[in-house]
């Protein structure tokens, strides 16, 4: 392996490799991350905002989705998706195209966890706001919007930047079911050749691009909130939460 | 003059705890009712009931001769009432000139110049008109409670609920509070406050009334509270508040 890692032809074959295997591999990657994130925002605030409501049953279900969802693996959820969800829909034979299964698997999955952050986000606002709010006859839709969210926002970024970045480093577990991401034209790549140091590496580098800003992002985020007027929160907290997944 | 609350036969429970007994209480249009009474004696209780930021549990509320229901207390609230608490509840995202213009103009539609004029005109009533562009967090608690009151008045209700307002503050910091209601208290306005300033409530208070254990237990003028108080509880209380 050591020595194959300097032999020349090896990652002249990594560079004619590029064009076929890890463009489109990253481009999928990317693609699956950005509609990902968006899902698994949508869901998150959907939820997050139902775990805060006065409904018990509104709630219960929020609680059963977030532990369902953080207490399985992504993997087996992304192979669930694969296997199981088109027999569910109708058994006709028909596939899941590759990149609706990655954005699910990673969306739903993250939507769990951005579900959570967005319930602390909430609940470390004090109740103080909301009853300032209420006397002066705003609804609950204003006051999330106008006076909860607007706080809740600048506390949660921080840890929504770490979702972001893990979700990317998640889609990876679409290469169990040949998704044609960047970590499946990995494997392809060095199967077919047997050049595996040059195949992860080249991966893994093209993984830290992505990831490497978004890392920053969120330390920046970080910074920035503890200068912020908004309620004091237990920051250090929050941020450990988010890392957790 | 007319009512300008009526509460009957109101009750609040906790779980199985009785935080309100049957208070029946009426309020003049223009009156200025002080309540006192030990701490967890059900004070707040009363005045958040009042504005259905607790719902009561039995009894009723009218505010203005209408009664205060679940389905029309947000209405009430933008039409008759402005609430001082004793954590202030300034919004911390906002500038003190947006905390005092955004219920005129996202609930009352005023346009914006015309709210940021009407809340020039409160932040001078209390003082404060040079702060108009910072962020609460960089005011003193006094400053904060007077935004705070400014942004009472800036929705220009006919009630005002004040909750300890002084409580939470540095004891330096109580008398600007205090001076500010005092000069609200010489105007038309209804204002009904928690508060142990005997001071302020001699000079202000039309009536003082003394709850107890979820019970106004005695009511009267201010003089009565410092000349001959009735009931022992009451004395008792006096004697440890005014020493
Ligand atoms: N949300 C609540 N849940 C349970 N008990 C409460 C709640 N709010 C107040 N209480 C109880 O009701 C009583 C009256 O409280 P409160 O009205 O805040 O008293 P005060 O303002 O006179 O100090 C207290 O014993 C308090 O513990
Ligand atoms: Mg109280």
């Amino acid at each position: 392996m050591l020595n194959g890692l300097l032999k020349a032809n090896r990652w002249n074959a990594l560079l004619e490799a590029i064009p076929e295997y890890y463009i489109p591999g990253f481009l999928m990657t990317l693609r699956t991350a950005i509609c990902g994130l968006l899902l698994a925002l949508l869901l998150g605030i959907i939820f997050g905002m139902l775990s805060t409501s006065r409904s018990r049953v509104l709630k219960a279900i929020s609680r059963v989705y977030v532990e369902f969802f953080q207490n399985t693996p992504l993997a087996l959820q992304v192979v669930f998706y694969y296997s199981c969800l088109p027999i569910l829909l109708g058994g006709t034979g028909m596939r899941i195209p590759k990149f609706v299964l990655g954005l699910m698997g990673v969306g739903i999955y993250h939507g769990a966890y951005i579900s959570e952050v967005i319930r602390t986000g909430i609940e470390a606002i004090p109740p103080g706001q909301s009853e300032a709010a209420k006397s002066q006859g705003f609804s609950y839709l204003q006051t999330m919007r106008y006076i909860i969210m607007p706080q809740t926002i600048r506390i949660i970024m921080p840890p929504l930047a770490n979702q972001a970045l893990n979700l990317v480093k998640n889609t990876s577990v679409l290469a169990m079911v040949a998704g044609m991401d960047l970590m499946y034209f990995t494997d392809s790549f060095g199967s077919s050749t047997g050049y595996f140091a040059q195949a992860y590496f080249c991966s893994a580098l093209m993984y830290f691009i992505i990831c490497y800003p978004l890392a920053r992002l969120a330390r920046y985020l970080e910074i920035r909130s503890m200068r912020q007027p908004v309620a004091k929160v237990n920051m250090t907290q929050m941020m450990e939460d988010s890392i957790n997944v | 003059m007319a009512d300008m609350v009526k509460v009957e036969n109101l009750c609040k429970n906790f779980g199985d705890f009785e935080a309100l007994k049957n208070i029946n209480l009426t309020v003049r249009e223009g009156e200025k009712l002080v309540i006192i009474g030990p701490s967890g004696s059900g004070k707040s209780t009363l005045i958040r009931c009042i504005n259905y930021l607790e719902e009561p549990t039995s009894g009723k509320i009218f505010i203005g001769g209408q009664e205060v229901t679940r389905k029309n207390h947000r209405e009430m609230a933008k039409k008759y009432s402005a609430m001082v608490f004793q954590q202030f509840n300034l919004y911390p995202h906002l500038t003190v000139m947006e905390n005092l213009t955004l219920a005129p103009m996202k609930l009352q539609h005023v346009p914006k110049k015309e709210a940021e004029e009407e809340a020039m005109r409160c932040l001078k009533r209390v003082g404060l008109e040079e702060k108009a562009k910072v962020y609460p967090n960089q005011l003193s608690g006094g400053q904060q409670q007077r935004v705070a009151i400014a942004r009472a008045l800036c929705t220009k209700q006919k009630l005002l609920l004040f909750d300890e307002p002084t409580s939470a503050l540095d004891p330096e910091m109580v008398q600007e509070v205090l001076n500010v209601m005092v000069e609200l208290a010489k105007e038309k306005i209804t204002m009904i406050c928690v508060t142990h300033e005997m001071g302020f409530a001699r000079q202000v208070a039309d009536r003082v009334i003394f709850v107890h254990r979820g019970e106004i237990i005695e009511e009267g003028t201010p003089e009565h509270f410092f000349t001959n108080p009735e009931h022992e509880r009451t004395k008792e209380f006096l004697s440890k508040i005014l020493h």
